[in-house]
């Protein structure tokens, strides 16, 4: 507990076992984008898995929503410290996307339109944890938020949810992606608050 | 890094909703143009918040500046706007962020910065360092605001586009003071589009957005629309 400031009593609340250290509750659902939003039509998205040997596995926006569907209700945790409590996605499981994929590798890269890019470590996707997502709260993903798809971990903070997602490379060893490099931390578990690269 | 205790060495007004808080910060390293500091508040049963608030100061400045606009639904700033004093002291860590920063010595390009409401205070920061710096680099500012009183920074803006290559437009949205030659309205698409094209050096140029995100998604978008690389324009959202 850090210094107490006085007069500040906070709003009221009682202790939220859903809500990580440091975090608050928010309604809204605020944009967090180191740039401007790239504008990509289903028609020319798609979506790769290269593993370690350079082998690729694609799909089209097509062959990608002809994949089985997930419905997953979730809490989303912002490094910039908004918490948002049961949102509703529909994507397709990492698990579907990684059936046919060969990799001895343990990390991944995510690459998304525009550039950006960030590291999950594969385990971190797999067994159910993460999502190729589509759709929020009944509608078609928002540019702002990703559209027309983005990656979905919801157990780390919510910038390794790749937005406008195109790609994943499979990695031996860890490499910092745009985000990490630029001062966030390199695995961003909101129940450690590991927001920033010198959390340890 | 750790949180260290701040001292508020001096509070200015800034407009009737804002206020700007200098703080000293022990072993404070110094920052870059654009990062931001956490502010973190501690009631007595040890129940804490913390928020992001922009740095406005400029890069080298051993005393640093946030500059906080009240929200009405806010859990922290309504503490920060109305009940700190000066010698309170305030838990902060930073500086944060590596992104929406600018390095007066590695970038020689053209500037262009577009904010809306309080999102001028990080680049306030950035008109701070480039005047510091002697950097000269093109600076041009298109600063979105409803009213006079809302105007941040005024008599210094008015400085620094007196003084040095920066050149500040002022877009209000509701009223505007006498013999304020430009059009009442919100900031559009067309709007963006011919202020970018009457700016200095447009072709190149380094653009830092900061504002509510509907502002950041209009203005961003409007740029890349009439042909900015959209990798040479950062941005900073906030709000939902």
């Amino acid at each position: 507990m850090g210094v107490i400031t006085p007069g500040f009593f906070g709003r009221a609340r009682e202790a939220d076992p859903k809500l990580p250290p440091g975090q608050y509750e928010t309604k809204d659902f605020p944009v967090l984008s180191a740039g401007p939003t790239p504008n990509i039509h289903p028609g020319e998205w798609s979506f790769s898995i290269t593993n370690e040997s350079g082998d690729v596995k694609r799909w089209s926006w097509e062959e990608f929503r002809a994949l089985p569907v997930e419905t997953v209700d979730t809490d989303i945790h912002c490094v910039t410290r908004w918490s948002k409590f049961d949102t509703t996605w529909r994507g397709v499981s990492l698990d579907t996307l990684f059936e046919d994929v060969e990799t001895d590798a343990g990390y991944t890269m995510a690459h998304s339109y525009g550039g950006y890019t960030t590291n999950v470590p594969l385990e971190d996707l797999l067994d159910g944890k993460a999502w190729v997502a589509f759709e929020f709260g009944g509608e078609p993903l928002d540019p702002e938020h990703g559209g027309p798809a983005r990656l979905l971990v919801p157990h780390l903070y919510f910038w390794k949810s790749a937005k406008w997602v195109t790609a994943l490379t499979l990695h031996d060893t860890d490499e910092l992606g745009f985000w990490e490099v630029n001062g966030y931390h390199a695995y961003g578990d909101p129940w450690k608050e590991e927001r920033y690269s010198y959390d340890g | 890094m750790k949180w260290s205790i701040a001292e508020v060495v001096g509070i200015r007004e800034e407009t009737p909703t804002a206020r700007t808080l200098m703080l000293r910060i022990p072993d404070w390293p110094g920052a870059l143009a654009g990062q931001h500091i956490d502010i973190r508040l501690t009631a007595p049963d040890g129940y804490q918040a913390a928020r992001s608030y922009s740095l406005s100061s400029a890069a080298g400045d051993p005393v640093v500046s946030v500059s906080v606009e009240l929200m009405p639904d806010g859990e922290v700033s309504p503490y920060l706007v109305r009940g700190v004093s000066v010698g309170d002291q305030l838990e902060v860590i930073g500086p944060l962020g590596g992104w929406f920063v600018w390095r007066p010595t590695t970038q020689p390009e053209p500037l262009r910065l577009i904010g809306g409401g309080s999102g001028i205070a990080p680049l306030m920061s950035i008109l701070r360092t480039h005047a510091e710096a002697a950097s000269t680099a093109p600076v041009h500012l298109l600063y979105s605001v409803r009213s006079p009183e809302f105007v941040y920074y005024r008599d210094e803006l008015a400085e620094l586009a007196a003084a040095t290559a920066a050149r500040v437009d002022i877009q209000y949205t509701r009223r505007a003071p006498e013999g304020w030659e430009g059009t009442l309205g919100r900031i559009d698409a067309a709007r963006v589009t011919a202020w970018a094209e009457g700016s200095e050096g447009s072709v190149g140029a380094a653009t830092y957005i900061c504002g509510p995100t509907p502002f950041v998604e209009l203005a961003s978008n409007a740029l890349v629309a009439a042909g900015a690389d959209p990798t040479t324009v950062r941005t900073e959202r906030f709000g939902g």
